[in-house]
């Protein structure tokens, strides 16, 4: 049985390299994220970005047509994620992976990049730890710990001295505790309390109350995307915390335009840290802010950021490659890849496959009568910390 | 005239229990019933040929198969104590989680012996559903639905608090299988995956075939009933209950292992109560009670979810909830029991066989 | 620290308000007809879902939507129960879960259809916003109003039951239905009426909910195990059952995530199932 099926299984595959070498196939991407459930509306905006990026600059590269394979993880599923990713390959004939909103996800499915061997584009997943574990794979979003150390050494710089920190209880937001935690300290701030909440919570008022009980000069919040920025700016109005005393820092997805409009005034003042917003002052970045708003109608976001980035990899790696879609291949050529994308200039970095960009600090103000993230520091090149103190 | 009433009432009696059955033969004892009972029918073995298909027709669709053998067996061990012991559980997945976690945590740690990771599975959860009988024999009605369910959660949310071992909402990394055997290793394909699952499944199905169809299978039957006259006929009702919810438990951590082992990685995802949820439609939707409810029930859903999110994924539950609607509304024992419905009624017999007029008892 | 635990019992006290008002319609019913509803947040999501739409959609200021959202719970709750829930009424404890399970799966894709999978928001008006502090106690000024309107609506509900006919006969066919019955009490009218009532109390609990917890599809099916928890632990039929042990549950969980943020979401369970074990029929159960 075995060895009859092994027979069969060859000229079975003989069959096919001479069928693909008569003609130039598509090159199949399987996309695979969140497009229902709680996650819906990032998934939707990286797949905008992708689109974008495919409208202006055509569906062919190589000579090859490329030809995407959307699956539903549905949110926070590993499981599905790792089978999705298994049988776009094996089903589909997908020869590229990309995607990946959530790290629970992105961590299973890398084990299927490097089992198969195939280049995977992470276009959102943020925890640091990701990228090494497929060899094939590459970012184009962000490392919690590289915008949250950053902010940690920031928030120092500028007379914080005692924070209290609150994250959500998963891989990001461990890093996001673990890299303000590292930066502040480092620079010689003192952390007076820490909290995880919940991964689906919604109700912060025990958090806050307790956060506002400890009495810091700053507080810290690591929350995603999603309905939790504008239910924690509610909050934090509820429970009456002076802002003008306790400095409220974060990760920018606490800022998100939506979660803006959400809690109104609520947000004046909230300091974060980010690589990405629509609102960013440079020409590239107006240009497809208003290329995106004429196709979609609404603003791009950092998941549009990620996903147009993450084609542009694509796009440029096929190119250097001549089409050839061979995991090592792809990968090599996208080792070292620089370019100035509506964020600012960022680079693949050659030793980490992992995204090195500036960071951008911001805070909430109101702009022409509606509420914007205004960018007023910013630190350059910066690299993932966390792989960098790595023991090589 | 006395002596007509009885006959005809027994014939009547005769008649309509052999309807039931669909065979049409004449009922003798206890003994003779099970004996009829657990030979194998054609349509049996027909089934369990149909299950190697996929090697063949759909060998890009293996993964897919051997998760819908992992369903299967879980849907088995829920019929165990709903269609056969009327226990309303709302939380099995406990189980399933359990033995998931137990066979991840195992490889994790170095060991990653598919075989022996895989009993470890099923004895942690049988512990499990042992240490839990003693509450579940004891209860009924709504507190019996409420604790099932507040455990099913309860195990789910320990799990998410205990990152530490459990990874948490990222998952457990580092599961990593030996090959089976020494030899197949677990592949993209899977074929090493839905060899070692559909194996597992028709192994549990026979121990469970020979379970339903013994003394212990008819008192579960009893139990389920009418459980008061069980224990005025002196049955050991409660021991019987505590018995096959540990079984069941068991074989629900064996499919959990195979789950983990089979895909090498394992998420909270198991031990949610949309799973717990999900297996008790499909169990409905076969038609509890019959064995084979569970694994064709485990088919047509896994089947039309796979197809449905392709086009659809976030509606996928409006179909489901209709279907359970009309399926308990219009269908009571499920499909199977609809089938068999049909093939017992007078108009198919009448198709299948002439109509032998019955020897009539009256002068 | 006790101003901290005040705040707590304040919060915990506000929140279990919320969950009485989603739960004593359910407790009400179950103790009356037996009948398993486990649709019955299905219910409170509609609530929830007409006050978003009125407000967003057209302009209705917040308090003018919540009669709304009561009437629109207790119309679809009779459409359901006419059409549906009738046939069940002698069947198992089984089929009556599957039927409401299949009905909460179908509102909760169709609320995905109609309303998309993202949290709806809300814009309170101002004065329902903030908070005042008293003596070193934060009070939000949203809580007090939920606070406020459950304790009237559980005012209402006592004096109903004790001081008017109809509540006498609900009272009766919860004691004893067959008796009830055989005294020519119009057990399944009061039924429809009870139901009627409680589904739409239930749809007025998902409305004034959308600020604290938030709505999205899910809500038919997340709250479900809450509202279960608070009948099941506070007895089925007793209003005061449901008071009470919603207070109880609001106030342990918001309790366990103040002071033990490791396990705080999980303490509510290990408590319902340590009650039950205790009294399988409630705290102030009558069967």
């Amino acid at each position: 049985m075995h060895a009859s099926f092994t027979a069969l299984a060859t000229i079975a595959a003989a069959v096919l390299t001479a069928v693909s070498a008569h003609a130039q196939q598509p090159v199949k991407i399987g996309v695979v994220m969140s497009f229902s459930g709680q996650f819906a509306d990032p998934g939707a905006q990286i797949d905008n970005g992708i689109k974008l990026y495919m409208k202006q600059n055509g569906d062919t590269v190589a000579g090859r047509k490329i030809e995407l394979i959307r699956k539903d993880s549905g949110g926070v599923a590993p499981d599905v994620a790792k089978r999705l990713s298994q049988e776009v390959i094996v089903r589909d004939g997908a020869e590229i992976l990309a995607g990946y909103d959530l790290t629970p996800n992105a961590l299973a499915a890398a084990d299927v990049s490097a089992q198969a061997k195939k280049f995977m584009v992470n276009m959102n997943a943020a925890t640091s730890v990701i990228t090494t574990k497929s060899p094939y794979m590459v970012r184009t979003s962000f490392t919690v710990f590289q915008l949250n150390e950053a902010l940690g050494a920031w928030a120092y710089r500028n007379g914080v001295r005692k924070v209290y920190t609150l994250v959500s209880d998963f891989g990001p937001g461990h890093d996001g505790e673990a890299a303000f935690h590292k930066g502040f300290k480092d620079a010689g701030g003192e952390i007076i309390g820490q909290a995880r909440y919940p991964v689906a919570n919604l109700d912060f008022t025990a958090f806050l109350q307790r956060a506002k009980d400890a009495n810091p000069d700053g507080i810290y919040i690591w929350v995603p995307g999603g309905p939790q920025p504008a239910a924690i700016g509610k909050a934090i109005a509820e429970r009456g915390i002076d802002k003008s005393k306790v400095k409220i820092m974060g990760q920018g997805e606490l800022t998100y335009e939506d979660a803006l409009k959400s809690m109104g005034d609520a947000g004046l003042g909230l300091i974060t840290a980010f690589h990405y917003d629509y609102y960013h002052q440079s020409a590239k970045n107006k240009a497809f802010v208003q290329a995106y708003n004429a196709e979609f109608k609404r603003n791009p976001d950092m998941f549009s950021a990620g996903g147009y980035d993450g084609m542009h990899v694509i796009y440029e790696a096929l190119k250097k490659t001549g089409g050839k879609t061979d995991g090592d291949a792809l990968v090599a050529a996208a080792k070292g890849m620089a370019w100035e994308s509506p964020r600012g200039m960022m680079s693949i970095d050659p030793e980490t496959r992992d995204v090195i960009q500036t960071v951008y600090i911001r805070r909430v103000e109101k702009v022409g009568g509606a509420l914007v993230n205004v960018e007023f520091d910013k630190i350059d090149n910066v690299k993932d910390p966390w792989k960098a103190r790595m023991p090589k | 005239m006395f002596w007509r009433g009885y006959w005809f009432g027994a014939e009547t009696m005769r008649h309509s229990r052999a309807a039931m059955r669909g065979t049409g033969e004449t009922v003798g004892g206890p003994h003779d019933y099970l004996q009829a009972q657990i030979r194998w029918r054609n349509i049996e073995i027909a089934f369990w040929l149909a299950t190697l298909a996929p090697f063949i027709l759909t060998p890009n669709y293996l993964v897919l198969a051997s998760q819908i053998a992992i369903t299967a067996l879980f849907a088995l061990s829920l019929d165990l104590i709903l269609g056969y012991a009327g226990i309303v559980s709302l939380g099995h997945a406990a189980f399933f989680g359990f033995g998931a976690y137990t066979a991840g945590l195992i490889a994790k740690y170095g060991w990653g012996e598919p075989l022996s990771g895989l009993l470890a599975a099923g004895l942690a959860a049988g512990l499990l559903g042992y240490l839990m009988s003693f509450i579940i024999a004891r209860v009924r009605h709504l507190a019996l639905i409420m604790i099932t369910l507040g455990f099913g959660l309860l195990l789910l949310e320990a799990a998410n608090s205990a990152s530490w071992l459990t990874g948490g909402a990222d998952g457990l990394q580092g599961v990593r299988m030996w090959p089976l055997f020494g030899l197949f290793t677990f592949d993209l394909w899977g074929t090493t995956s839905y060899w070692y699952s559909l194996v597992v499944l028709f192994l549990l199905f026979i121990v469970s075939r020979r379970l339903i169809h013994s003394p212990f299978g008819l008192s579960l039957r009893g139990i389920r009933d009418n459980i008061i006259r069980m224990r005025a006929i002196g049955a050991e009702s409660l021991a019987h209950l505590q018995q096959v919810y540990t079984i069941s438990a068991a074989m629900a951590g064996v499919a959990g292992g195979l789950l983990t082992q089979t895909t090498e990685t394992v998420s909270l995802g198991v031990l949610d109560f949309q799973r717990s949820a999900d297996v008790l439609v499909m169990l409905i939707l076969g038609g509890a009670g019959r064995l084979y409810g569970g694994l064709i029930g485990a088919i047509i859903f896994m089947v039309a979810r796979d197809q449905f999110s392709g086009i659809n994924p976030q509606y996928w539950y409006f179909p489901i909830g209709i279907l359970l609607v009309t399926v308990v509304l219009f269908l009571p024992n499920g499909i199977l029991g609809g089938l068999a419905q049909i093939a017992a009624s007078e108009r198919w017999q009448r198709w299948i066989r002439p109509r032998v007029p019955r020897r009539s008892l009256l002068p | 620290m006790i101003t901290s635990a005040f705040g707590v019992l304040f919060d915990g006290f506000a929140y279990g308000m919320l969950l009485f008002l989603l739960s004593v319609g359910l407790s009400v019913t179950l103790g009356m007809m037996n009948f398993v509803n486990l649709a019955h947040c299905t219910f409170g999501m509609i609530g929830g879902y007409v006050t978003v739409t009125l407000m967003n959609n057209l302009g209705w200021p917040f308090l003018a939507t919540l009669p709304l959202a009561f009437a629109a719970a207790a119309i679809a709750s009779v459409a359901f129960e006419r059409t549906m829930f009738r046939r069940l009424y002698r069947a198992s404890d089984l089929d009556q879960c599957l039927l409401t399970i299949g009905l909460v799966f179908v509102s909760v894709a169709a609320a995905a259809w109609f309303y998309g999978t993202i949290q709806q928001p809300v814009n309170l008006p101002s004065y329902l916003r903030g908070s005042f502090t008293l003596v070193g106690v934060t009070l939000g000024v949203y809580r007090l109003f939920l606070i406020g309107m459950s304790l009237v609506v559980l005012l209402a509900l006592v004096l109903a039951l004790e001081y008017t006919r109809f509540g006498m006969q609900v009272r009766a066919a919860v004691d004893n239905q067959r008796m009830a019955r055989g005294l020519g009490i119009n057990v399944d009218g009061a039924f429809a009426i009870t139901f009627a009532l409680g589904s739409g109390l239930a749809g007025l609990g998902g409305a004034l909910a959308i600020d604290i917890v938030g709505l999205d599809p899910s809500f038919a099916l997340a709250y479900l195990v809450y509202v279960l928890i608070v009948v099941s632990v506070g007895g089925l039929g007793s209003i005061g059952g449901s008071f009470a042990a919603a207070t109880l549950l609001g106030i342990s969980d918001t309790a366990g995530k103040y002071y033990f943020p490791q396990i705080g979401s999980f303490l509510i369970y290990l408590v319902m199932v340590g009650l039950l074990l205790w009294r399988p029929t409630g705290l102030f159960g009558r069967r």
